[in-house]
């Protein structure tokens, strides 16, 4: 017994020693990496105003790198798939939300929706972006689904599967339509940059929202729990 | 202006200790609540290290993706996982499946 | 060298502290947090070296990879609570040790 532990002592003592020299060794490259490459300011400073956007991170999200921005809605998608597919025993129990969640919930969820629209109009310009706006106007499906709103049995069946795949299936096509304009895939024609960052962004920030809030629904099947 | 790089400097190294800090204690912590709720907090404090390096489209997308549904998603796990604990603790046996000594 | 890049070595720390509390501890909660830790560091690291060249105006390409790794990074984090909750209601393990010894 005694000497199992004294392995283990010596095992843990090891991988400290260990991870406090992996750790100085990291520092020093950081620290030390050279600053030659000139990294890809110049360029997105001069492509910006053929972007179609104002604000330089959409432009890279929705423009420049856009085929990273919709495998990455494709990554979202495949989890929602994994949660869902391991299925979960749902609670029967479920207790009316508590007076201070009751009223907040009220109180927040408009303006939560309001604040993503927001969001999504000024990624052009200004922080801000499908993302953000997605992300928030998940947390509002998430509060309604604390509160006990059965948002799962009423917005289920091929409604939520339209706006599931609404997000990637409109920035598809959208590559594939734009293949007849400029003769390659998701690459815009300058007139119509902007209007189309903007199609793609309200689509993928509907995706993105409910796919949050089903995974939020996936782990914690039918709201109500007191926390 | 000498000060105000030097606040600059005494605020970074708070905000970067303070992240070292919660990120050590979060996952240190006996008990599993307190872990995630301290976990929320530094994913909190990620996002004002966001603003602090000129990223504010970062700090949005940490504060509600990264602090607030992460949170969200790990406090819910942790409620299935207690309510696994309780039904052990009722019945002797829990669920139909055999149970195995920790 | 600016004062800033005091971040990128607290992103080092986070990877490390991540590293450590996802070998040493068994739960699967906790690694799921040491992991999630993990990738904070790790989007600090790639954030700090934005900034390197010019003072006012980051690079804007790291950001959009971060905001891409967040959203990843709670999908991922999602599916593995998934996967740790059926595994405890399948056979009510909380770790992936076999408790046979």
């Amino acid at each position: 017994m005694k000497n199992n532990e004294q392995v283990g002592k010596m095992f843990h003592m090891l991988l400290i020693l260990l991870l406090f020299v992996m750790a100085v060794w990291l520092g020093y490259v950081v620290l030390h990496l050279r600053a030659s490459p000139p990294g890809l300011n110049a360029l997105v400073g001069t492509s910006l105003d053929t972007s179609g956007v104002s604000n330089p991170v959409t432009a890279v999200l929705l423009n420049f790198r856009g085929y990273d921005t919709l495998l990455e809605m494709g990554v979202l998608l495949l989890a929602l798939l994994g949660v869902l597919s391991l299925g979960s025993a749902s609670d029967s129990r479920e207790t009316p939300p508590g007076l201070v969640l009751d009223f907040l919930s009220r109180l927040l969820v408009p303006v939560l929706i309001l604040v993503s629209g927001y969001l999504l109009w000024a990624g052009a310009h200004a922080p801000g972006g499908a993302f953000q706006a997605g992300a928030v106007l998940g947390a509002a499906a998430v509060l309604l689904l604390l509160s006990g709103w059965h948002l799962g049995e009423q917005f289920s069946g091929l409604l939520l599967r339209a706006v599931l795949i609404l997000g990637i299936g409109v920035f598809i096509l959208a590559g594939i339509v734009l293949i007849i304009f400029s003769g390659n895939f998701l690459e815009y024609p300058q007139s119509l940059a902007g209007a189309m960052i903007l199609m793609i962004e309200t689509a993928a920030m509907l995706s993105i929202g409910v796919t949050l809030a089903a995974l939020f629904q996936g782990i914690a099947p039918t709201g109500g729990q007191d926390k | 202006m000498e000060t105000v790089i030097q606040l600059s400097l005494v605020f970074d190294v708070l905000l970067g200790l303070g992240l070292l800090w919660f990120a050590w204690r979060s996952l240190s912590c006996p008990d599993l609540f307190k872990a995630i709720v301290l976990f929320i907090s530094f994913g909190l404090l990620m996002a004002l290290t966001w603003v602090r390096l000129n990223a504010p489209d970062i700090a949005l997308a940490e504060a509600a993706i990264g602090a607030g549904l992460t949170g969200a998603l790990l406090l819910a796990a942790w409620v299935r996982l207690e309510s696994f604990d309780a039904l052990n603790r009722h019945d002797g046996h829990g669920e139909d499946t055999e149970t195995h000594e920790k | 060298m600016n004062h800033m890049m005091l971040y990128a070595l607290v992103g080092v720390g986070l990877f490390t502290i991540g590293l450590y509390a996802l070998i040493v501890h068994a739960q699967l909660l906790r690694k799921i947090l040491a992991i999630n830790v993990m990738g904070s560091g790790v989007f600090l690291i790639l954030v700090t070296l934005a900034t390197r060249h010019q003072e006012l105006l980051p690079d804007p390409v790291p950001h959009a990879m971060v905001i891409t790794g967040i959203v990843v990074a709670v999908s991922a984090t999602a599916l593995a609570l998934a996967l740790m909750l059926s595994l405890r209601a399948a056979t009510g393990q909380d770790t992936l040790i076999e408790p046979s010894e």
